[in-house]
Formats: structure tokens, C-alpha cells, sequence
């Protein structure tokens, strides 16, 4: 084992016994979980949530005078409150319950609709998530507002300088991902808000990828909006929120009609809850939401600087003994990059390499990873793609690293 | 030989193997033994969705007998392609579509692979199925 690995402190077996999946078994081989781009597991503390909810206080939320009612709303709400200090946003009604990433992108590109005439611009990255391109697709489709893209270049990083000569008068939105999931790509977001916004634009952030290893403080960043999945980040699926900056989230019309999101409701007009009720109609995901707030406390606990230095560790080690295979191509490898490693090995399809990793254990991810013009623009199929968490380890990887040779070793 | 006699051959094949890797290894060697389609075959039309790799299936008729050819850019999947066509080609387009496909549980293919290869297989063998029925319309 390396002399880096000696220096950490971090104590990931610890750790690990949080997480009962880690122990299973996959084809006969221990499980080797590396598809943490894609979902990430869950600890103990986070499932003692929900069944907490399910067990004591399950009802629905806002409107009851009994004793669960309140406890639930409680709760609920009090999810809302950490999950706005763990973002730093200046108001809890800025932090809007969602399904996940799509649904608030959606929630935002819908709104926008109001905003935008024909020749307006929205400029997007190169590195986007499909979700984070079709929602904008369709609304240039209804809006006549036209998509401008921020290329890339080949070491999967964005070219800021393109970006700035994109950006004028016209632009209304820009849209980026903090952390590209095809490339791991740290994007420099700080300045791309900047530059939008001395022209007026709002920037909606896609901080999916990035929130299970940055703690983003949305102030700082003066991001409008900023989306995350609470199932990347130890949360469960099904839940994530919007933060919007409280002036947006005025401005915005909202997006579903139903219950929760009224104030007075009769057939001549309806007038609309304040926020954040006006977008989470109908009962939400409390559970969810709830064990969202576990999920961030579970994290916060272990510490985010310590969860990103541990990662790091293992990106750098992983990088360094997968370069070692012959035929090794691996793509995008920015300067900040977080921990995942896109790769294919040279004449082998990824598909391939993805089946006989998983006869071994190995969970990776193989494809376009949902971002086909990344894939396209290294003219490649898909790749595989393994996604380190703060609960893998040096061993794992180990294993990684021999299962692809043995892959290898079989399919030329 | 039938198409039962066939599926018969390839699970006694498979039956030699002692673990996953040597079903694999056979089986990309069998990918390597398909017989490959037509360039010119190689259309969308052709192509057979729900695979994560690409896969072609292009079907001629040889008398009263189907033949089929294939190909596809990942190898593993070639291989289960070729083991399909090795049983189903040359036969009568009557006995594709009646005949029973419960042999790839038997090689443990159906159980080893992933969901999404499963439903590559499914459709796999719904595309060879439904070349079948279009022929044997011709046929009558």
C-alpha cells in the first residue's frame, strides 16, 4: 500500500460499518461499489430516519391539529432548516422540496417561460446532463429562444474564454453543472455567475454531482438557483431541492397546481401560497425529506473537508494504477476534478468491461452516462465509469484494477 | 438437426464449464465465430433496440429455410447473438416462431446477466421471432 495512505487518519472501516450494503455479496464475490456518480448507499442513521417516521409520526403535514400532524410538520420543516444552513441560503422558504435534480431544472426552466421572447439566449455547457439540456431544448421549442453552448476542450474542462464571448445583452439564463457526472469536472462556477450576471442573466447551478463532495455555499457563490438529488448525497430517492434566490422564486409562476400550494381557492380565481408552499403542491415526499436532513447530518458529521480530502486520495491512487494498464484511455482529467475516472481501454467496447467487472463484484456504470454530446464530442460509444465514495477503499480499488486486467485478458 | 437438438448441443456445451469465466470465455469465442452481416445490412432497421451495445440482424431465405447473419460492437454481446442464430439459422421459419427459447435458462445465460443485457437477449430473440413471422407469410 502506498506511503499516502499511512498519513490519513480518515477511518473508513469505521465508517463502513454505517453502510450494511457494503457487506453483501455480488456473483459470489464481495461487493465492490463504484456507481456512486449514478446513486449513492445509505447509512444506518439515514434508514433509522425513515423507519422512525414510519413508526411514530407518520401523517400528513401543514394542515392537521393532531399530535403526528404537528410532529411531522415539525420535522419536515426542521429538514428544510438544516438543509438551508448546510447550503447557507439566507431564508428557509429559498429551499423548495423537490423529486430530485430534474424536477427542480424543470420546476425553473418552466417558470422562465414567462421571461423569455424570441432571439433571447440561454447558453448551457458542453459538459450537461441530458436533464440539463432538454428541459431548455424544450423551452427554446416554445419560447423561440435560441441554445448557445460553452465548448469544451480535451482535457474535459470548459473554455471560459469562449463562454465570456457567448455571453451579451441577449442572454437571459445560463446553465452549468458544478461537477460534470460524465467527467467528474469541477466547472469554474464562481466566475461563470459573475459574467452572467453583468449582464443580467440568471445562473441555475446543477449541483447533483458536486453536493455528495462540495459543500456549496449559495451565498457565496451568488448562484440564483442551485438544484441537488438527496439520493447522491446518503439521502433517499425520490427527494432533492430547488434553491432559489428568494426574488426569483417570487417571480417564478408555479409550476404544478394542487393542494398545499393555495391560499384561496374558488372558481373565479385562485390566489397562491407564499413560498416555498407555491411550489410543493400536493403532499411531498416528508419521509424523504426528513431523512434527506439525516442523510445531511450523517455527513456533516464526518466532515466534508475530510470526506473530499479522503476521496481525493482515492482518485489520485485509482488514476495512478489504472494508467498503468496497457490501452488505458481515460477521459477528461481537469485540474479539479472530483472522484471519478471515465475510461476505456483501447479496441474493447465498454460494455464488455462493465459485464465481467460485475461476474467479479464490481459495480461501474458503462455508457453515454446520459451525456451524449460528451460522448460525441470524443467520438466514443460511452465508457466506463467508476465513481469513488468517502466509504471505498485503497482494497477495492485493488480489485478494480485487477478485475479490468482480467477483463481485458479475456476479451482480446 | 432440430432446433430442440441444437439447444441441446449447447447446454451440454455449457455444461462442461466449471465457473463464470469459462461460460464467458466460450462465449466470446463464439462471438468471433458468427457469421458476420452484410455491410450494407448494417441499417437502423436492422438494428435491435433495448441493448446497451449495438447489435444488427439481418435474415435471408435459403430455399424454404431462414438464415440469419449479425454483428455488434461489443463482443459479449456477439457472442450471445451467435449462440442464437447458431440455434435458430437454417431452419424453417415455422420452427423459429413456435419454438421454445427456456434453453438460455438452462445455460445459465438469462440468470447471470445483467437487466438490461436480459432485455437485450429478450429482444434479441422477439427480432429473430418477428424476421420468422414476416418470412413465413412469404412462404404461404
Amino acid at each position: 500500500m502506498s506511503q499516502q495512505i499511512q498519513n490519513i487518519t480518515f477511518d473508513v472501516e469505521k465508517i463502513r460499518k454505517d453502510f450494511p450494503i457494503l457487506k453483501r455479496k455480488v456473483n459470489g464475490y464481495p461487493l465492490a461499489y463504484f456507481d456512486n456518480a449514478a446513486t449513492s448507499q445509505t447509512p444506518i442513521p439515514v434508514m433509522d430516519a425513515i423507519v422512525d417516521y414510519y413508526s411514530n409520526y407518520n401523517a400528513n403535514i401543514h394542515r392537521g391539529v393532531h399530535a403526528l400532524s404537528q410532529e411531522a410538520t415539525d420535522k419536515y420543516e426542521g429538514a428544510r432548516i438544516k438543509i438551508q444552513k448546510h447550503f447557507n441560503a439566507e431564508k428557509a422558504h429559498e429551499i423548495i422540496f423537490t423529486s430530485g435534480t430534474t424536477h427542480g431544472i424543470n420546476l425553473v426552466a418552466n417558470g422562465f417561460g414567462k421571461f423569455l421572447k424570441k432571439g433571447d439566449e440561454i447558453i448551457v455547457s458542453a459538459l450537461e446532463h441530458h436533464s440539463n439540456i432538454v428541459p431548455w431544448q424544450m423551452l427554446c421549442e416554445r419560447t423561440g429562444a435560441v441554445l448557445k453552448v460553452i465548448p469544451m476542450d480535451l482535457n474535459g474542462e470548459l473554455v471560459y474564454s469562449e463562454f465570456e464571448k457567448l455571453v451579451n445583452e441577449k442572454t437571459k439564463v445560463v446553465f452549468c453543472n458544478h461537477v460534470s457526472n460524465a467527467l467528474g469536472t469541477v466547472n469554474p462556477i464562481e466566475k461563470i455567475i459573475k459574467k452572467a450576471h453583468s449582464v443580467g442573466a440568471a445562473v441555475l447551478i446543477d449541483g447533483a454531482q458536486a453536493a455528495p463532495h462540495i459543500k456549496a455555499d449559495v451565498q457565496a457563490l451568488d448562484a440564483d438557483f442551485y438544484v441537488v438529488s438527496a439520493h447522491k448525497m446518503c439521502g433517499p430517492t425520490g427527494v432533492g431541492i430547488l434553491y432559489g434566490k428568494e426574488q426569483w422564486l417570487q417571480k417564478l409562476p408555479p409550476y404544478q397546481g394542487g393542494g398545499e400550494m393555495i391560499a384561496t381557492v374558488n372558481f373565479e380565481k385562485t390566489t397562491y401560497a407564499g413560498l416555498p408552499h407555491k411550489f410543493e403542491a400536493g403532499t411531498p415526499n416528508i419521509c424523504g425529506g426528513i431523512a434527506f436532513g439525516a442523510a445531511l447530518d450523517y455527513m456533516n458529521q464526518i466532515g466534508f473537508d475530510q470526506i473530499a480530502e479522503f476521496e481525493h486520495e482515492l482518485l489520485l491512487y485509482a488514476t495512478k494504477k489504472l494508467k498503468e494498464i496497457e490501452g488505458m484511455k481515460i477521459y477528461g482529467e481537469a485540474a479539479e476534478k472530483t472522484a471519478v475516472i471515465s475510461f476505456n481501454i483501447e479496441g474493447l467496447h465498454p460494455y464488455d468491461i462493465g459485464t465481467l467487472l460485475d461476474k467479479m463484484g464490481i459495480a461501474v456504470r458503462t455508457g453515454h452516462h446520459c451525456a451524449q454530446p460528451v460522448m460525441d464530442f470524443f467520438k466514443i460509444p460511452g465508457t466506463v465509469r467508476a465513481s469513488f465514495a468517502f466509504y471505498n477503499t485503497f482494497e477495492e480499488i485493488d480489485r478494480l484494477v485487477e478485475g479490468v486486467k482480467k477483463a481485458k485478458m479475456m476479451l482480446q | 438437426m432440430t432446433i430442440k437438438e441444437k439447444q441441446q448441443e449447447v447446454i451440454e456445451e455449457f455444461e462442461m464449464f466449471e465457473d463464470w469465466m469459462q461460460r464467458y470465455e466460450y462465449m466470446i469465442e463464439l462471438g468471433k465465430s458468427l457469421p458476420l452481416i452484410d455491410e450494407k445490412y448494417k441499417t437502423d432497421d436492422n438494428l435491435i433496440k433495448g441493448c446497451q451495445s449495438r447489435v444488427w440482424v439481418h435474415a435471408e431465405l435459403e430455399g424454404d429455410q431462414l438464415a440469419f447473419t449479425a454483428d455488434s460492437d461489443a463482443i459479449i454481446t456477439k457472442g450471445i447473438v451467435a449462440i442464437l442464430i447458431r440455434v435458430f439459422s437454417n431452419q424453417h421459419p415455422s420452427e423459429i416462431i413456435e419454438a421454445d427459447t427456456s434453453f438460455i435458462d438452462e445455460i445459465g445465460l438469462k440468470e447471470h446477466l445483467s437487466p438490461t443485457r436480459a432485455n437485450g437477449l429478450v429482444s434479441m430473440i422477439k427480432q429473430l421471432k418477428m424476421y420468422a413471422i414476416a418470412y413465413q407469410t412469404q412462404l404461404n
